[in-house]
């Protein structure tokens, strides 16, 4: 056994790092709040270039690689807070459901039914494909030109993700997920996104508390500031080594079992049991780092020019998908 | 990132497995928390087993007598032992996890060949004399005086939170054999039965003694009985700390897991998971303790690969603290009036509530954010030596 964060892992961390601030530094992205399209065509096919969207695919259409890699990728996407359908098209490249999403041609966006409410839909005007997830195995795929007409909501949370108000979701073309792998790997690399939030929030709260000075010393000496930034790599780390175990679960069938025993459940509910739980910590640990990180910062942290808003934004809406954190811990309580 | 066990490795599982089946109905019930006497054979008995099997001192150097097992190896030993309901380290603990690597790293060849075989047969007990009552978190500053006369240091002082005193044959005590700060510090083996040493148990809020305060009058402890050269006891000291290897934790968290089930079967007998609010909190403390088995084996990855444990020690013990808290919390307000005493107590229709356990969880949690390290001790640590934010001091 061993669970450390390997050298190839660390590499493809230091790949997918560098390429996105070369290509997709944050400024540039913020070029575009407001937009109907968060993310400019040529950016998208630069992510496919990169294979961010074939990781798991066989060589030579991807690399061969596994879940587990594929979180560490999409760690660092969140970190960097570069915006678009990340999940619907990695998902939809790796499942083979949606020609040109692989190489980054397409743009697959994703929406996970849950609560009864307002249907709105992330991207839709810049979507070549839809992926419906129920959870339940019923999955869709839908043809977005059907809803051509939808308004674009006004006002959107996270001025990085556009919304489109449906009426309803038009039906599509069945797509099977009989053994929830959609679901399960769309959830653990959400919850490797929300790390990245995580992760991000507590570096710059870090940076700051080191620079900022009051009272003529760096506000990071006060304990009552270091605490809150101890207690974000706590909530980062936490979350991470779930969102690892959950991604190697999925990886590896064969440990499913054993694994499951040493849980006390059974091996159909372990993957379930993994993936939510993690998703659940990542969650939170985006959320309250985002807060704590805008705590450290004082007023500046409520500044629109801070970007750490952007973070709790996409924080937010990253927890109203694959289930809500509070639907989550009432499901994990079976496993106790 | 791989979860799966080499063959080895699940060999050393499956044969400490089937020793434990066959070894664990010979060993009896623990006696009471305040039978010391009896504690002290009970946990003696059950370190000669292990001695006997080959799996004493599984985490130590096979130069110090033990098994030298991985640290992969070590999460194995722990985590099988507290499946199966083994006896809990107790008073061997000291020995085993602090004396004992102490005397390896840095202890003389007569110190080892006295000491060591004692501890991993079980037939000797260590306790620890390094807190005193003005030296908590601040250890360094400690004041127990010990001054040459001849062959012999002459110790004056007192120490507090010295659990198994009572029936301990050695203590580690650090001393200040110099001037202020840990620069003057000694290491010493101190012979329980020395003239001089008045043993005054403490009451806990449990209402046990599970520690004692020393008090030490002029006791004279051979200048050959120091572990180190004199004055560098605190770096003899941080040597012991860096044995951990991310497995400190496993028995409890496990321990916290097997609670949380029963806390949840009781409020399933009582009716009270229609509750969601109370349900969420079930939920959660089942990611939490999912992640915390996660964080332990990446710990012990880590330190399998490089030595340490990495910065893993300190997140995972702020993070477990809070968590089995929570757990003990949740505890008695499912119980309700049933945990206003540790009388054993049936619920309705029969079956143990299982309260007696749940309320010593509850109080042992407590303690989990104070002992080895506050959590606010443990924050300083996080934020300056990981996060490299500035010392206020």
């Amino acid at each position: 056994m061993d669970f450390r964060v390997g050298d190839d892992q660390r590499e493809l961390t230091e790949g997918i790092r560098s390429m996105v601030q070369g290509r997709l530094p944050l400024e540039h992205l913020r070029a575009r709040e407001g937009e109907e399209r968060a993310i400019a065509a040529d950016d998208w096919a630069a992510l496919g270039e990169t294979g961010v969207f074939a990781l798991t695919l066989p060589e030579p259409a991807g690399t061969g690689l596994g879940l587990a890699d594929a979180a560490v990728v999409f760690e660092e996407l969140g970190r960097a807070l570069v915006p678009g359908p990340l999940v619907g098209t990695f998902l939809a490249a790796s499942g083979g459901l949606v020609a040109g999403a692989a190489e980054g041609s397409a743009c697959v966006g994703l929406h996970t039914t849950g609560r009864p409410g307002p249907v709105l839909v992330e991207h839709l005007g810049s979507l070549d494909a839809l992926l419906v997830l129920d959870g339940g195995g019923t999955s869709q795929l839908l043809s977005p030109a059907p809803v051509g007409g939808a308004p674009r909501v006004e006002h959107p949370l996270d001025p990085l993700t556009p919304l489109w108000h449906l009426d309803a979701l038009p039906f599509g073309g069945a797509v099977a997920d009989d053994d929830g792998r959609l679901w399960h790997h769309g959830a653990v690399l959400s919850a490797a996104l929300q790390v990245g939030h995580a992760v991000a929030t507590l570096d710059l709260a870090v940076a700051y508390a080191k620079e900022r000075q009051q009272f003529g010393k760096p506000i990071g000496s006060f304990q009552a500031v270091k605490h809150l930034c101890a207690d974000m790599l706590v909530r980062a780390e936490v979350a991470r080594a779930a969102v690892h175990a959950a991604a190697c679960l999925c990886d590896a069938p064969d440990v499913v079992g054993s694994e499951a025993a040493a849980a006390g459940c059974a091996p159909g509910q372990m993957l379930e049991r993994s993936v939510s739980g993690a998703k659940l910590l990542a969650d939170e640990a985006a959320l309250a780092n985002a807060r704590a990180a805008i705590q450290v910062h004082g007023g500046m942290g409520f500044t629109w020019e801070v970007p750490l808003h952007l973070h709790l934004k996409r924080a937010r809406v990253l927890s109203t998908s694959f289930g809500t954190p509070a639907a989550a811990a009432l499901a994990l309580a079976a496993y106790a | 990132m791989d979860l799966r066990y080499t063959a080895s490795e699940q060999t050393f599982r499956s044969e400490l497995r089937r020793w434990l089946r066959a070894t664990l109905p010979t060993v009896g019930a623990p006696p009471p928390h305040d039978d010391w006497p009896a504690r002290r054979a009970y946990d003696l008995n059950w370190q000669r087993l292990l001695f006997d099997a080959g799996y004493a001192g599984v985490d130590w150097p096979a130069e110090g007598g033990g098994r030298g097992a991985s640290p992969v190896e070590q999460l194995i030993f722990k985590e099988e032992c507290e499946r199966a309901g083994a006896p809990y380290v107790g008073v061997n603990f000291v020995g085993l996890l602090h004396a004992g690597p102490t005397i390896i790293a840095e202890g003389t060849p007569a110190q080892k060949e006295r000491y060591l075989p004692a501890i991993l047969r079980g037939e000797e007990v260590w306790c620890q004399g390094f807190s005193e009552p003005d030296a908590g978190s601040d250890l360094a500053s400690l004041r127990t005086r010990a001054v040459r006369d001849g062959d012999d240091y002459v110790v004056t002082g007192s120490k507090i939170w010295t659990s198994h005193a009572e029936v301990a044959d050695s203590c580690e005590l650090l001393v200040r054999t110099g001037d202020a700060g840990n620069r003057g510090i000694s290491w010493l083996i101190m012979p329980m039965d020395a003239p001089g040493i008045e043993i005054r148990p403490l009451r806990t809020i449990e209402g046990t003694t599970e520690f004692a305060e020393l008090f030490l009058n002029e006791v004279r402890v051979p200048v050959a009985n120091r572990v180190g050269e004199e004055n560098d006891g605190w770096r003899v000291t941080m040597v012991t700390l860096s044995f951990e290897r991310g497995t400190a934790f496993v028995g409890d968290l496990l321990e916290s897991v097997r609670l949380l089930g029963e806390v949840r079967a009781v409020a399933h007998r009582l009716g009270l998971l229609g509750d969601e609010g109370l349900a969420r909190r079930i939920g959660h403390l089942v990611a939490a303790f999912d992640a915390l088995w996660a964080l332990t084996k990446r710990n012990v990855s880590e330190a399998a690969q490089t030595g340490i444990p990495g910065i893993g020690g300190s997140v995972f013990k702020l993070s477990f603290s809070e968590h089995a808290q929570a757990l003990g919390d949740l505890a008695v307000e499912v119980l309700d009036r049933a945990a206003l005493c540790a009388d054993p107590l049936e619920g309705p229709g029969g079956g143990a509530l299982g309260n007696g356990e749940q309320l010593h969880a509850w109080f042992k949690s407590i303690s989990l954010t104070i002992a080895a390290g506050t959590s606010q001790v443990q924050r300083n640590i996080v934020g300056e030596r990981i996060l490299g934010l500035p010392k206020a001091r």
